[in-house]
């Protein structure tokens, strides 16, 4: 087992088991809290899929931005929501969760049963592209070529994309807007 | 090199818990972590496929527009359920079934 298989485990156990923590977690700012570590770890798997700009993208925009939205949204409507969590500690196994848990779980099982049927390394286009040689290597560049790409080929979505975030921006100011009374 | 069916695995895993999340929680907030969780899974498997496609990004390019896709969706649902918490007291899901007036 060579260190980087080593650290891929570590860090999908990592990410999993934050995850469940945050899934089973009674308080809401420790779930919170836990989130954080989960979006980290997920930036370790993207480091070690070979794709470090999404990795920092992930880094600057999920743990930088979203998470201190939450954590915003959470300190503003807090104290009501502390008292829900509290009413909803008493009854430790509803019949809502087991519902969850059972839609979970067989989810779960026809995504393995389909990945292990995929066989993923095997795709006729994976071997196509290994056998280019289109595949990233560790020691490449890939921030210039996701520059370029995103320029030329990728322009459309992304003008699509920046109209979208400016409509986001306007509409989000409206919502959280103070309305007046007339 | 790290075989693609583990990636695979671990976004499984992430998307499953991500959905009991948003089945059984009471809290508007917790169920956005879990569309998060989600949304998590799926640009782990869209980076882990654009490991193989080097010369025009797509899987990596997709993942930073879901990434951004992603923020903005979150920018929207907080502002939403500051709003609901201003008129009802409450960011129950269940509880919030009054249509305005």
């Amino acid at each position: 087992m060579t260190i980087v298989q080593f650290l891929f485990y570590v860090m999908s156990f990592i990410t999993l088991a934050s995850a469940l923590f945050v899934a089973a977690s009674k308080s809401l700012v420790r779930s919170i809290f836990m989130f954080f570590i989960t979006l980290f770890a997920l930036a370790g798997l993207y480091v070690l899929a070979l794709a470090d700009f999404v990795a920092i993208t992930q880094i600057v925009i999920y743990v930088g931005g979203i998470l201190v939205l939450i954590l915003f949204a959470f300190m503003l409507s807090g104290k009501d929501t502390l008292n829900a969590m509290q009413q909803q500690k008493n009854q430790f196994i509803s019949l809502n969760k087991v519902a969850a848990l059972l839609l979970a779980g067989l989810f779960f099982i026809v995504l393995i049963n389909m990945i292990v049927k995929l066989d993923a390394n095997n795709l006729p286009w994976i071997k196509k592209s290994v056998q280019l040689g289109n595949t990233f290597s560790p020691t490449d560049l890939t921030t210039d070529n996701i520059g370029v790409n995103l320029m030329t080929k990728y322009l459309l979505p992304f003008e699509a994309l920046s109209v979208l975030l400016m409509m986001v921006l306007i509409g989000a100011a409206h919502l959280s807007r103070k309305e007046q009374r007339q | 090199m790290i075989p693609l069916t583990d990636f695979l695995l671990v976004s499984a895993g992430l998307f499953c818990i991500g959905l009991f999340m948003i089945v059984s929680k009471r809290n508007a907030i917790q169920i956005l972590i879990g569309i998060e969780l989600m949304l998590n899974a799926a640009i782990l498997n869209l980076v882990a496929f654009g490991k193989y496609d080097r010369f025009n990004n797509g899987g990596q390019v997709f993942a930073l527009f879901a990434i951004v896709l992603a923020a903005a969706t979150t920018a929207v649902a907080l502002a939403i359920i500051l709003n609901v918490y201003r008129k009802y007291k409450t960011i129950d899901p269940d509880k919030v079934d009054k249509l305005r007036d």
